[in-house]
C-alpha cells in the first residue's frame, strides 16, 4: 500500500470538497477498494470515509413509496431493513460473507460497478435512480460497462432510491472461487411492465435482456420464458464457464426468479 | 468403554491451546532484533531473456541497503534436487542448474529476478518498482505434449530437450504385458488429467536469516517441515555451511501439505544476506505470492488401459503418463511421478502385468512436487475410474469387479516392485457398504429425481503406501536422502520426560499423540511427556514429517528409544530393589520384582538416576536419556474404501456431495480422533481437487488462477458430514506400534469416488459420458451433457 491521507468527513458537502483534492477517492466499505491498494494497483493520494456521514446512512421510505437507501448503508443493514422489498433484502443477503456485508455499501458497490456484482442488477431491474451529491441518474442511464458509470470525478453516490414491485426476486449462481455471481438475474415486475437484469454475464457488465420483458411483461410465468435463452454473442468466456454455458444459466435463472417471485 | 489415556484414547489436542487462542509462535511471529526485509522482485513474464538490470535508481530509494541479483549468486550453490531418477534407457535423468535469483533468464511467472533488502518491507517494495528490467520475451513452453515436440522452445537452452526422463516400470515387463494386451478379452481405455493444484496452506512461507558475527554461526527460521533436511541441503549444497555452523528452526507451522517440504530459494537467500550484510533479513510470503512460488502439486496428463480375461480379471495395466515438472526441479519433483505412483499402480488388485510410462516434462510454470498423496493420488486416480469405466463397458457392478479382482493373500509382492505386509480389502468394503448404506440408494435416486436432480454414487479402493524406506533401497532408487527417523527421550530426575523427534509437527497433533505412546509404555499419565521439534539445535537429525511418516517412523524411533530407557530403568529398579533385572516389571508407573509385593515408583528411579547416591556406578552411567534411529524394513501399506453420493443439477451442472463415507485400515491407532481429523481433513481436500481446485495457466504461461478470486478452495458448506469407519485393523507387521499412517489416505482415496459418482449420476440421466475431467465444476458437467 502507499501513503495516503485520511479524512473522514461527518457531512455531504465536506465530503465533496474533501474529494476536490486531485487523486481523492471515497472510502465506502473498502471491500473492494482496500484489498486494490494492497495490492498496489490504486494510489489515491487521499482517502474520504463516507462512514461518518449520518445523512448517508439507512433505510427509509419515500413519499412515493420507493424505498430509499443512504449510499453508505452496509449490505447488511439493507439484508435486514429492506424487508419491503424482498427481492432486494435477499440480494444483500447473498453478497460475500458476513464481514464483508458488515463493511460493504451498496454506494461503493454501484460506484464499482463489477461485471460480476449483484447491486447493479438490482438497481437496473427495479429502475432505481441514483441519488448523488449532484443530481440524480436514471438506472438506465448510469450504468456505462464493466467497472463504468455516469458517475463523474468525485460524485458520491448518496442515496439510491428503489420502486418497490409488485413481486421480485434475485438469483444467483455463485463463481465457484471468488462467490461472486457466475450470473445473476434479478426480476422485478411492476405494474407497468417486467424488468429483467443480468449481471455477470456480460462483457460490457450488467444489462436488461428485453425478450424476457417482453415475454414477462404478457404472462409472468416460467414458462413464458421457458424456451428462451439470450445470444451467446458479448458474453464472458473465462475459466469458469464459456459464454454459451452463461447463456444458458440466464436462462435457468430467469425461470428460477420468475418462479420464486410468483 | 473407550480408554481415557494411552493408546487408543482420544484426549484433546494440546497444542489447539495455544493453536486456538492466539499463543502459538509462527516464523512470523518471530522478529530478529535489527531484521531487514526483503521483497522479490519476481518475472511477470513466464519466458524471457534477461537483456539487462539497471539498479541504480532503486538502490538510491529510501531505506535501501542492498539489492541483490543473480550476479550475486555466482559461485554460489545452486538449489538442489533431492532425487535423481534414471531413465529407461539407464541414463540419469536431465537436471537443471536452479540458481538462487535468475540468471540470464526467467522461466515462469514469479521466477526471481532481483532481491531488495531494506529497512522495512515497503521501502523494499517501493525500491522494487523503481528496477529497470530488460527482458526479451521468449515463447512460453506451456503444454507438456507441446514441450516435447521437434523444434519446441527449451526452457533451459543447456538440455538437450525439455524432456527431463523417460521413465519406464518395469522396463522388464513391457514386452509381456503388450502380449497380454494382445490376449486380451476386453481392453479399457481412459485418458485424463490430473489437475495441477496449489496447496494453500494456511500459513504463506516465511523465511529469517540470522548471523552471529561472533561465533560465526547462521540461523534460518523457516516455515518447514523438515529443518534437518534443510540444513543438510543449504548447508551442503547452496551455502557452504557446515551443520554445527548452521541452525535451522522450524516453530509452529501453520499447514504444509508437502509444499513446505521443499528447500526454497527464499530459504537460502536470507540466509546468505544476512551473512552477506551482518544483519538478519526476514521474508514474509503474500498470498498472492504463494500461488506463484510455493511449489504446485499433480499436473499429471494419462492414458490408462487395463486388460481384463473373459472372466472379468485383471490381467494386465499399462499406463503413459506426462507429468509437469515446471520449470526447474524441486526438492523432491523427480520421485513423485516415479516411486510415489508407478509403485502404486497395483492399487488394491492382483493384476499380475503393469508398465508404467512417465515422461517428466520442462514447462514454463511454477515447479510442482509432492502435494498430500504425491503420486498415490494420481495413481489412484486413473486406476479407479479405468476400473469403474471397465464394469460399465462389462456391465457388471463396480464394487463386485474390484472385489472380484482383490489381492487376498499377504504379504503380497506386486508386480510393481512393492510387498504389501498386511490388508484386507474384503474387510474395509464390508464396512464401507455398510455405512454406505448402499441398499437404500435407489431410494434416495428417486427421491432426488422427483425433485430434479441426478444422483450417483461412486465407490473406489486405494492403498497410501506411507513411510517410505528403507534407507539402502530408496538411495538406489536414487533419494539422496536417509529415510530413517530419530528421537532422544530425555527422562527428568522427577520422572517427567521430553521427547526430541525429528518428526515435525504442523498441525497433525504430534504433542498429542506421541506422549500417549510413552504414557502407555510406562504406564504414567500423559500430561508427564513433552515432545520437542522443529530446531537443529536440539533435536537430532531427523527427517521430518511428510508421507504419513510420522507415527510409523518417527513414533518407532521413539519406542525403540523408550526401550532403551525402559531397560535403563529396570537396571536401576533392580539395584534399588536389591533383585534380579530380569525379575523386574513395569506396569502403572511401577516397577515390581516379580511374585513379591516390592516395587519402586517411576519416579524413585528416575531421580535415582540423577541422584546416584545408592546407584551402580560401576554398571551403568547415572542419567536417564537415550536415542535411537529408526529405519524401517518396508513401507507400510494403510488402504481403505471410499464412497461418494453426489447429487447433480442438470439445469446448472452443479454437483453436490450428499454423502461421503470411508472406511480406513490404518493397521492400530493411538488416538482415534486425531485420525479422523486426518482423513476429515484428506477427504476435504480431495473434494476440493474433484470438483473445486485448478491451477490453470494460459498459453503465454500466466497463471488464470492466482487468487482466491479464481482459485476454488473448499469450503465448510462444500462437504458433507463425513461417515468414518477405522474398523478394519491389520497391523503393520515390521514396526513396533503396528501402525500404518494415515495422513494423506483421505486426500489419495475421495477424488475418484467423487468423479466416478458424478459419471454414475449423470449416466442415470441417460448422459452417455464415461469421463469429466477434474475439477468437475458446474461448467464442465454442463458442458459433458450438452455434447
Ligand atoms: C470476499 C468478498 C466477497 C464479495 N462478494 C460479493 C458478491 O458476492 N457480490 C457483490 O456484489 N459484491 C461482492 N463483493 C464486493 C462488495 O460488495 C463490496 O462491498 C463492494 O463491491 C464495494 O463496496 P464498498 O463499500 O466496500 O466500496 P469501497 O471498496 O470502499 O469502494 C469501491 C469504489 O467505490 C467508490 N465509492 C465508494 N462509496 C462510494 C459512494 N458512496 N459514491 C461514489 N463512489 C463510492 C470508491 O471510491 C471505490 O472506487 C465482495 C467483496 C469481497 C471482499
Amino acid at each position: 500500500m502507499y501513503n495516503f491521507d485520511f479524512e473522514k468527513p461527518s457531512t455531504i458537502a465536506d465530503a465533496v470538497s474533501a474529494l476536490g483534492t486531485e487523486d481523492a477517492q471515497a472510502l465506502g466499505g473498502g471491500q473492494t477498494l482496500l484489498p486494490t491498494m494492497k495490492q498496489r494497483l490504486a494510489s489515491p493520494s487521499k482517502l474520504v470515509s463516507l462512514k461518518g456521514i449520518a445523512e448517508m446512512q439507512g433505510i427509509c421510505t419515500g413519499d412515493d413509496g420507493a424505498l430509499c437507501i443512504g449510499g453508505a448503508t452496509t449490505h447488511a443493514d439493507v439484508a435486514a431493513g429492506a424487508g419491503a422489498y424482498a427481492g432486494l433484502a435477499g440480494l444483500a443477503a447473498g453478497i460475500g460473507d458476513p464481514a464483508v456485508r458488515a463493511r460493504g455499501t451498496i454506494g461503493g458497490s454501484l460506484a464499482n460497478n463489477d461485471p460480476a456484482a449483484c447491486y447493479p442488477a438490482g438497481a437496473l431491474a427495479s429502475g432505481a435512480t441514483i441519488v448523488t451529491n449532484a443530481r440524480e441518474i436514471a438506472a438506465d442511464d448510469y450504468f456505462q460497462g464493466m467497472f463504468t458509470t455516469a458517475l463523474e470525478e468525485g460524485e458520491i453516490i448518496t442515496e439510491v432510491r428503489f420502486p418497490v414491485p409488485e413481486a421480485s426476486n434475485y438469483q444467483k449462481f455463485e463463481q465457484p472461487a471468488s462467490r461472486f455471481a457466475l450470473v445473476g438475474v434479478f426480476v422485478a415486475k411492476y405494474a407497468d411492465g417486467v424488468r429483467v437484469a443480468v449481471t455477470g454475464a456480460s462483457e460490457d457488465g450488467v444489462f436488461r435482456w428485453s425478450e424476457a420483458e417482453a415475454a414477462l411483461s404478457g404472462n409472468f410465468s416460467a414458462d413464458a420464458v421457458a424456451d428462451m435463452a439470450p445470444s451467446a454473442d458479448g458474453l464472458i468466456s473465462d475459466l469458469h464457464g464459456s459464454a454459451a454455458y452463461r447463456a444458458h444459466l440466464v436462462s435457468v435463472l430467469t425461470r428460477r426468479a420468475v418462479a420464486a417471485a410468483n | 468403554m473407550p480408554k481415557d489415556s494411552g493408546i487408543g484414547a482420544s484426549p484433546k489436542r494440546r497444542e489447539d491451546v495455544r493453536f486456538l487462542s492466539g499463543t502459538g509462535n509462527y516464523t512470523d511471529d518471530i522478529q530478529v532484533n535489527g531484521q531487514a526485509y526483503v521483497h522479490f522482485l519476481r518475472s511477470d513474464i513466464a519466458h524471457a531473456k534477461i537483456i539487462g538490470i539497471n539498479l541504480d535508481a532503486a538502490s538510491a530509494m529510501p531505506g535501501v541497503i542492498k539489492i541483490f541479483t543473480g550476479a550475486d549468486f555466482e559461485g554460489v550453490g545452486g538449489i538442489p534436487c533431492g532425487w535423481q531418477v534414471t531413465d529407461r534407457h539407464g541414463e540419469p535423468m536431465q537436471e537443471p542448474a536452479h540458481p538462487v535469483l535468475a540468471q540470464g533468464k526467467v522461466r515462469y511467472v514469479g521466477d526471481q529476478i532481483a532481491a531488495v533488502v531494506a529497512e522495512t518491507l515497503e521501502q523494499a517494495r517501493d525500491a522494487a518498482e523503481a528496477i529497470e528490467v530488460d527482458l526479451e520475451e521468449l515463447p512460453a513452453v506451456v503444454d507438456m505434449k507441446a514441450a516435447l515436440a521437434e523444434g519446441a522452445t527449451k526452457v533451459h537452452d543447456d538440455l538437450t530437450s525439455n524432456l527431463c526422463y523417460d521413465w519406464g516400470f518395469v522396463e522388464e515387463n513391457k514386452p509381456a504385458v503388450d502380449a497380454a494386451f494382445e490376449a486380451a478379452a476386453h481392453v479399457t481405455t481412459l485418458e485424463l488429467r490430473n489437475n495441477r493444484l496449489v496447496a494453500n496452506p494456511m500459513e504463506p512461507r516465511v523465511a529469517i536469516g540470522d548471523f552471529n558475527r561472533a561465533t560465526g554461526e547462521s540461523t534460518l527460521y523457516t516455515t518447514s517441515q523438515n529443518p534437518h533436511v534443510i540444513r543438510l541441503l543449504m548447508g551442503a549444497f547452496v551455502l557452504g555451511i557446515p551443520e554445527h555452523k548452521l541452525r535451522v528452526v522450524a516453530p509452529d507451522v501453520g499447514g504444509g501439505f508437502g509444499t513446505k517440504i521443499f528447500h526454497y530459494a527464499e530459504e537460502a537467500f536470507c540466509t546468505f544476506a544476512a551473512k552477506a550484510l551482518n544483519r538478519a533479513v526476514k521474508w514474509t510470503s503474500t498470498r498472492s505470492e504463494a500461488f506463484i512460488s510455493d511449489a504446485h502439486g499433480r499436473d499429471h496428463v494419462t492414458k490408462i488401459e487395463l486388460a481384463l480375461d473373459a472372466d472379468n480379471n485383471f490381467t494386465a495395466l499399462r499406463t503413459d503418463t506426462y507429468a509437469n515438472m515446471g520449470a526447474y526441479l524441486s526438492t523432491f519433483a523427480p520421485s513423485v511421478p516415479t516411486w510415489l505412483h508407478g509403485t502404486l499402480m497395483a492399487g488394491n488388485y492382483k493384476t499380475p502385468l503393469i508398465y508404467v510410462n512417465v515422461k517428466a516434462v520442462f514447462t514454463n510454470t511454477v515447479p510442482v512436487d509432492a502435494y498430500r498423496g504425491a503420486g498415490r493420488p494420481e495413481a489412484t486416480y486413473q486406476l479407479e475410474r479405468v476400473i469403474d469405466k471397465a464394469a460399465r463397458e462389462l456391465g457388471v457392478d463396480p464394487i463386485a469387479l474390484r472385489r472380484q479382482n482383490f489381492i487376498t493373500e499377504f504379504p503380497y509382492a506386486t508386480p510393481v516392485a512393492v510387498e504389501y505386509d498386511t490388508g484386507d480389502y474384503h474387510g474395509t468394503m464390508d464396512a464401507l457398504e455398510k455405512m454406505a448404506d448402499l441398499s437404500g440408494f435407489e431410494t434416495r435416486r428417486k427421491e432426488s429425481e422427483a425433485r430434479g436432480k441426478l444422483r450417483g454414487f461412486g465407490v473406489n479402493c486405494y492403498i497410501e503406501a506411507c513411510g517410505i524406506a528403507p534407507s539402502n533401497l530408496v538411495g538406489q532408487l536414487g533419494a539422496r536422502a536417509g529415510l530413517y527417523e530419530s528421537a532422544t527421550v530425555r527422562v527428568n530426575a522427577t520422572g517427567g520426560i521430553v521427547v526430541m523427534t525429528g518428526s515435525h509437527s504442523h498441525g497433525q497433533g504430534h504433542e498429542t499423540s506421541f506422549p500417549q505412546v510413552i504414557a502407555e509404555m510406562i504406564g504414567i499419565d500423559e500430561s508427564m511427556v513433552e515432545i520437542e521439534h522443529g530446531d537443529t539445535a536440539n533435536t537430532p537429525m531427523g527427517m521430518g514429517t511428510y508421507g504419513s511418516r510420522s507415527i510409523a517412523v518417527g513414533g518407532s524411533a521413539m519406542v525403540r528409544a523408550t526401550e532403551k530407557i525402559i531397560a535403563k530403568a529396570k537396571k536401576i529398579a533392580a539395584h534399588l530393589m536389591e533383585a534380579a533385572e530380569a525379575d523386574i516389571e513395569l506396569k502403572d508407573g511401577a516397577f515390581s520384582v516379580a511374585g513379591t509385593d516390592k516395587s519402586v515408583a517411576w519416579g524413585d528411579v528416575t531421580l535415582a538416576a540423577y541422584v546416584p547416591h545408592n546407584y551402580p556406578l560401576e554398571d551403568i552411567e547415572p542419567g536417564l536419556e537415550e536415542t535411537a534411529f529408526y529405519d524401517p524394513a518396508n513401507f507400510t501399506y494403510p488402504s481403505g474404501a471410499y464412497a461418494c453420493e453426489v447429487e447433480v443439477d442438470p439445469d446448472t451442472g452443479k454437483v453436490t456431495i450428499e454423502a461421503f463415507n470411508a472406511a480406513d485400515d490404518f493397521g492400530n491407532i493411538i488416538n482415534p480422533m486425531i485420525v479422523d481429523g486426518q482423513v476429515h481433513g484428506g477427504i476435504g481436500q480431495g473434494i476440493g481437487q474433484a470438483l473445486l481446485e485448478n491451477a490453470a495457466y494460459d498459453e503465454n504461461g500466466q497463471l488464470l488462477s492466482a487468487s482466491y478470486m479464481d482459485y476454488a478452495m473448499p469450503r465448510a458448506s462444500d462437504v458433507p458430514f463425513y461417515g468414518v469407519d477405522h474398523s478394519s485393523q491389520t497391523p503393520c507387521t515390521h514396526n513396533p506400534l503396528g501402525v500404518k499412517g494415515c495422513g494423506e489416505a483421505g486426500a489419495i482415496g475421495s477424488p475418484p469416488a467423487v468423479v466416478n459418482a458424478v459419471v454414475d449420476a449423470l449416466r442415470s440421466g441417460g448422459h452417455d459420458i464415461h469421463h469429466i475431467d477434474m475439477p468437475v465444476s458446474p461448467s464442465r458437467v454442463w458442458q459433458a451433457m450438452n455434447g
